[in-house]
């Protein structure tokens, strides 16, 4: 079967890439693009690893197939820091140690991110539900939402 | 768990997806993926054809059209979610969505995709049997309209052909100042419902019941309108144990059973459910003040 | 400055990559021409196997190779994975085949290994591998698998009793001829999956050039790992490298050596390219150890004062298929039950028995959460019984702080004794308590109560011995770029492992954190190693960092006064530089004192000291240091529907000197929110027939961030005599004692209806199952 042109932005940069028809987004990332950052956690929707936005929209890039991205905006975790500048986000995360084994940590923050595009003031109830399809098997979640509270007081003022 | 190997489609209009539809065995339709796409990385289903929609134009839309709220079958959950449209006129579909999987999810499954997966739980399927939606689908014959009650044909299985898919959804209007409440219990936050209930109660100046639909869903094998309750909340002003009585009717349901909930459980929590959502609907409708 | 760095929160070294998508899992790593292997597994729980015929398979575009046993044999010196622990316990010996040869006896059980050019096509490829197999009678449950009558696990065999063995010690007799009351309690202990959100994995390299073979595999112990391939291959040492890259947790399985660890690498050799096998989620539940169930018949004696005299009991413990790791969980189980209280007579009897299921090897907390939730049920009776607070049950039966060190007559698997060295039980009790306003409690519940709704708390201790040895290997070497190496054989699977040892090499040497690289996981850097496991590397590699580098240190000084000409005493390390105390001109760096001692050909060493900066320890750890501390709970039950939810939250404990509390809190708040998962959620679900009915991240619960808690902590810092840091472990303490605490809670919530829970996890039909039980 002849291999899809998918012709994408992916964090600014325009993007083409070859894949199979039955390639999903989070395969496409990985195994095509070399994009590593973003990670594979059930395959079915439920754990939020894999979280990418699409046009600014949170989604899970395991339940998208790559054909589907043609002419969409990506945005993935590699594209989060300005160079060597960390986003507050990553920042905060550093500083709470917000992660341990850092397998869900760019679903997480991609995740979070999305969250305060859209509230700038989140309360921890917010972020917690906001989060809730993001599992974490290390933190218990607490310097996670401590973190993201942080971040987003940095981000107001 | 990848996705098994499929021919790919692409087509732009109704009428294309349809013809594709008629011409290839074995095709699936893609929405918003968010119920096809973990079904086909656990090769659940393994089509010859994925016939993916998001490019037909004319399939997202949330408008209303003779005091009834119209929106198309590619309408994401999400737009749903935040249409001030939909918060005035249909408030029971916010708080429904509002329920439905994670943000994640949300931003990417569709109204249309939800009502054809039908999954015995899930949320729009149950709050367009409450608000006694007309599903239109299309095919190769035209259109035609399906009312939601006669819209599920079994178990995960809608009524229509394998060549006819679903475009949009019409939901009547419940008079300003109604009551609604949408109340479910699952074990996670996004997790499907093991019981969910939707209730919308119009009330009369005086705070008597006029009338009333109350629907449960992830207790029959599609939702399932609680007649027994209806008749019983009509005409009532809002006591406790009047939806005590009334919810209590919800325990004679014929009521699935898996390893997860036991049918006794399903029955159970359909008492509670309905009579939660029935406290929250008579305590947002205006007249009941 | 030397000295300044324990018990400070720094960042963790670990993060800015994982932080920026430049983190190295296994997924992670792609090699020029590598292949992808997919697993066949055994559909059925039980089966002779009498086929497998490759038919289509093998014509799939794009299969590079179709593995089964018999492919495999000629390349392995031992078909099997012999890694059961030592012990004379056991009464079978059930390893695990590479892969099933005549008999499956799991679902899950790999068959064959198909190796193809991307993973989609090796699954389609796997889809149609054909298995000729005649179904035969599973046993699913352990106390079934008991019975005279039961089918046999494995076919053929005498019994499905894997092991069995008693812990015992008092005059039991005695204590309970003498009771004032006799308590007894039956529970079903269930733990389930780890559930780490990278699953397992493996890459396998054969480099022609160096004749080595290399795995990277996710892997919680690689040095094990190596020498289990050495013995399958029956190859010298040298031929084979084992490196554990990021880890993305492993919560006890990953320390397992997996068949698929000895089948991509020998598959990558005989393939003749890099081949890659990444466990998917469904896998994850039908492939990677698991804890599942414990049924416990448990006895307690008490005097009238609610004094324990003795407890005994039986404990069945499910087994799984085959021994993946020994019968340690089992004995952690029991050898835990006593924990922090003065029980003078003890007596359980084990028998672990075989089931058709995953095999069974320990989860975070490894058979600890059992034992303290059996002895916490059973005070919680005597509580009942008497009707005393059962905060003061507690109380009256801990072991004063002036009773320490506390000599427990079991011996641990190693034959060491239980010396409990250190700490205060009833003062972390107290600071639970008031954390949580034990004493404001019974006023909020009956506010609660009269407005129906159903408040309860709960509390439970827990001791956990850390830190077991016998020792990890550490070398720490400075170069002449002024950068200080760190080797170990400790592995970080997430813990933040890097950086605790850095901070220790920082803190003795007196150089900056940022001036340390640490390489761990990998056998190509050190020669021994145990890995993460057991709350021990804080303990193990942390003292042999320590050690090692006060001996770089030394080093250090000894050839920067010879350098400077001045007295060693006179010196001072700042940052990476030498210098004389107040002569801030006269300094040396240490790079430059490196560069030196590595010497050049023709001339001597100055000072004639050893060459090179570097360091080896091993510190030797015998004995167990003892964590303990107590969990208090306050949930709130849905009569209506079952459901719980934790209101707040406590854990006070005691691991010793905080090396950086911040990771501390981590590992705290991380353990608590698995074993809340356990106590509530997380139930692995196996059918009669040994299917398992929870195979998806949907149906298998792990709680999310609105499910856990803000969980609260009081940190005690009681160091202990073993180590010259006065560090425990903490990598389990947050999950030993949730269940306990949380069930009593729920009890506790549900007295009106005198409600007994004595299982986990309590789930919401259980709970109304009670209620209308107590209503008849």
């Amino acid at each position: 079967m002849a291999r899809a042109h998918v012709t994408t932005t992916i964090n600014g940069d325009v993007v083409d890439f070859l894949c199979e028809a039955d390639q999903t987004l989070l395969s496409a990332l990985r195994d095509e693009l070399r994009m590593t950052g973003t990670k594979e956690g059930c395959g079915t929707g439920d754990c939020g690893a894999c979280s990418v936005t699409i046009d600014g929209r949170l989604v899970c890039s395991c339940l998208v197939l790559a054909v589907e991205v043609e002419g969409k905006a990506i945005d993935t975790i590699e594209g989060m820091a300005d160079g060597e500048n960390l986003h507050p986000l990553q920042k905060k995360f550093l500083e709470h140690a917000a992660l341990q084994c850092g397998i869900c940590t760019p679903g997480i923050l991609i995740a979070a991110r999305s969250l305060l595009e859209r509230n700038p003031d989140p309360s921890e109830t917010e972020i917690r539900y906001w989060l809730a399809g993001n599992l974490c098997r290390c933190t218990g979640y607490h310097k996670i939402v401590e973190a993201v509270l942080d971040a987003a007081r940095e981000m107001r003022s | 768990m990848k996705p098994p190997p499929f021919k790919y489609h692409d087509p732009r209009t109704v009428a294309e997806t349809v013809e594709l539809l008629a011409r290839n065995e074995n095709a699936k339709i893609l929405a918003g993926g968010q119920s096809l796409m973990p079904m086909l990385n656990m090769r659940y289903v393994q089509p010859d054809h994925v016939i993916d929609i998001n490019r037909v134009e004319g399939l997202s839309y949330i408008r209303e059209a003779g005091g009834r709220l119209e929106i198309g079958a590619m309408t994401r959950q999400r737009e749903i979610e935040y249409a001030d449209l939909v918060a005035r006129r249909a408030p029971i579909v916010r708080e429904a969505i509002l329920n439905v999987g994670h943000r994640q999810t949300r931003n990417r499954g569709t109204l249309g995709g939800s009502l054809s997966h039908l999954d015995p739980a899930a949320e729009l399927p149950l709050v367009s049997a409450a608000l006694e939606a007309t599903v239109h689908v299309q095919g190769p014959k035209g259109k035609r309209d399906i009312a939601m009650a006669e819209f599920p044909a079994g178990y995960m299985s809608p009524s229509i052909e394998l060549d006819e898919m679903v475009i949009g959804v019409t939901l009547p209007v419940w008079p300003d100042g109604h009551g609604y409440g949408f109340v479910e219990f699952s074990r996670r936050h996004g997790d499907f419902a093991i019981v969910a209930a939707a209730v919308l109660l119009d009330v009369e100046a005086g705070g008597k019941i006029k009338r009333a639909s109350v629907t449960v869903g992830g207790v029959g094998p599609s939702p399932v309108r609680c007649r027994d309750a209806e008749k019983a909340l009509t005409g009532e002003k809002g006591a406790e144990a009047a939806f005590r009585a009334a919810a209590e009717t919800c325990r004679t349901i014929d009521a699935m059973e898996d390893v997860y909930a036991p049918a006794w459980y399903r029955q159970h929590l359909a008492t509670v459910m309905t009579r939660r959502a029935m406290v929250a609907a008579f305590g947002r409708a205006a007249n009941a003040r | 400055m030397a000295g300044d760095l324990l018990g400070k929160p720094i960042p963790r070294i670990e993060d800015r990559p994982l932080l920026t998508g430049r983190g190295r899992f296994v997924d992670d790593i792609h090699l020029p021409g590598m292949v992808h292997a997919a697993i066949v597994r055994s559909p059925l729980a039980h089966a002779r196997l009498r086929g497998l015929h490759r038919g289509r398979a093998a014509a799939v575009e794009g299969v590079v190779a179709i593995l089964a046993a018999a492919d495999l044999e000629p390349h392995l010196a031992t078909t099997t994975l012999s890694v059961g622990l030592p012990s004379k316990a056991y009464r079978l010996v059930v390893d695990r085949p590479v892969l099933a040869t005549d008999e499956v006896r799991y679902v899950g059980e790999p068959v064959a290994i198909i190796i193809a050019r991307s993973r989609y096509i090796a699954e389609d490829a796997a889809a149609l591998v054909d298995l000729d197999l005649e179904p035969l009678p599973a046993v699913s449950d352990a106390r079934l698998a008991l019975r005279p009558e039961a089918p046999r696990a494995h076919s053929g065999a005498a019994t499905n009793v894997v092991a069995e063995f008693t812990m015992a010690y008092g005059d039991l007799d005695g204590a309970f001829a003498s009771a004032a009351h006799i308590v007894r309690t039956s529970l079903l202990q269930h733990r389930g999956v780890s559930h780490p959100i990278e699953c397992r994995g493996a890459v396998g390299h054969y480099d022609a050039v160096q004749d080595c073979l290399v795995l990277w595999s996710s892997t919680q112990a690689p040095h094990s790992h190596a020498r289990m391939l050495v013995k399958l291959l029956g190859c010298d040492e040298n031929r084979v490298r084992v490196v554990s890259p990021d880890v993305g947790g492993g919560f006890g399985p990953k320390l397992v050596f997996y068949q698929e660890d000895i089948l991509v690498a020998l598959a990558a050799r005989i393939v003749g390219a890099p081949v890659k096998w990444i466990e998917d989620r469904r896998e994850h539940f039908m492939a990677t150890t698991q804890e599942r169930d414990q049924h416990w018949d448990m006895e307690i004696a008490a005097d009238a004062t609610g004094r324990i005299l003795g407890v005994r009991g039986h404990m069945i413990h499910d087994h799984g298929a085959y021994t993946a790791r020994g019968i340690n969980l089992a004995q952690n189980s029991a050898q835990i039950v006593p924990g922090v209280y003065r029980v003078p007579a003890y007596e359980l009897r084990v028998t672990l028995a075989l089931t058709n299921r995953v095999p069974v090897s320990p989860v975070r907390g490894a058979g600890h959460p059992q034992g303290a939730f059996a002895m916490e049920r059973l005070l919680d009776r005597v509580a009942q019984e008497l009707g005393l607070d059962r905060a003061e049950v507690r109380r009256r039966n801990l072991i004063p702080p002036e009773a320490l060190p506390y000599r427990l007559p079991i011996k641990t698997r190693g034959g060491t004794e239980m010396i409990y060295d250190s700490g205060d039980y009833p003062a972390c009790q107290a600071a639970a308590l008031a954390a949580i306003d034990y004493d404001g409690f019974r006023a909020r519940q009956a506010t609660a109560r009269a407005e129906g709704r159903y408040l309860g708390v709960g509390i439970a201790n827990y001791m956990k011995g850390t830190g077991r040895g016998p020792f990890e290997s550490v070398t720490i070497r400075v170069g002449p770029s002024g950068r200080v190496s760190i080797y170990s054989g400790a592995t970080a699977i997430g813990q933040g492992t890097k950086t605790m040892l850095a901070q220790i090499c920082a803190d003795a040497i007196g150089v900056d954190v940022a001036r340390i690289t640490v390489v761990t996981g990998d056998t190509g850097t050190i020669a021994l190693g145990h890995g993460a496991a057991s709350s021990r590397q804080a303990v193990n590699a942390g003292t042999s960092v320590h050690l090692a580098a006060l001996a770089v240190r030394h080093k250090l000084l000894q050839a920067a006064a010879i350098h400077l000409e001045a007295d060693a005493t006179d010196l001072e390390i700042i940052g990476g530089t030498i210098r004389v105390k107040g002569v801030p001109a006269m300094a040396v760096g240490i790079g430059e004192l490196a560069d030196a001692l590595a010497g050049l050909p023709g001339y001597g060493i100055p000072g004639g000291l050893e060459p090179g900066v570097e360091a080896s320890r091993h510190a030797l750890f015998e004995a167990l240091t003892f964590a303990y501390g107590t969990t208090a709970a306050e949930v709130e039950v849905d009569i209506e529907t079952g459901a719980v939810a934790i209101r707040r939250y406590v854990v006070a404990h005691d691991s010793g000197m905080m090396i950086n509390p911040m990771m501390v809190d981590g590992q705290i708040l991380g353990g608590a929110a698995h074993g809340i998962g356990n106590a509530l959620y997380e139930w692995m679900g196996y059918d009669a027939a040994a299917q398992p009915v929870t195979t998806t991240s949907a149906e298998y619960l792990v709680p999310g961030a609105p499910e856990i808690p803000r969980i609260e902590m009081v940190h005690i810092e009681i160091p202990t005599p073993h180590n010259p840091l006065g560090v425990k472990g903490v990598g389990e303490s947050g999950t030993i004692p949730a269940a306990a605490a949380v069930v009593s809670a729920v009890e506790d919530a549900l007295a009106p209806f005198c409600v007994r829970i004595g299982e986990t996890p309590i789930r919401p039909t259980r709970i109304l199952e009670l209620i209308a039980a107590s209503r008849r």
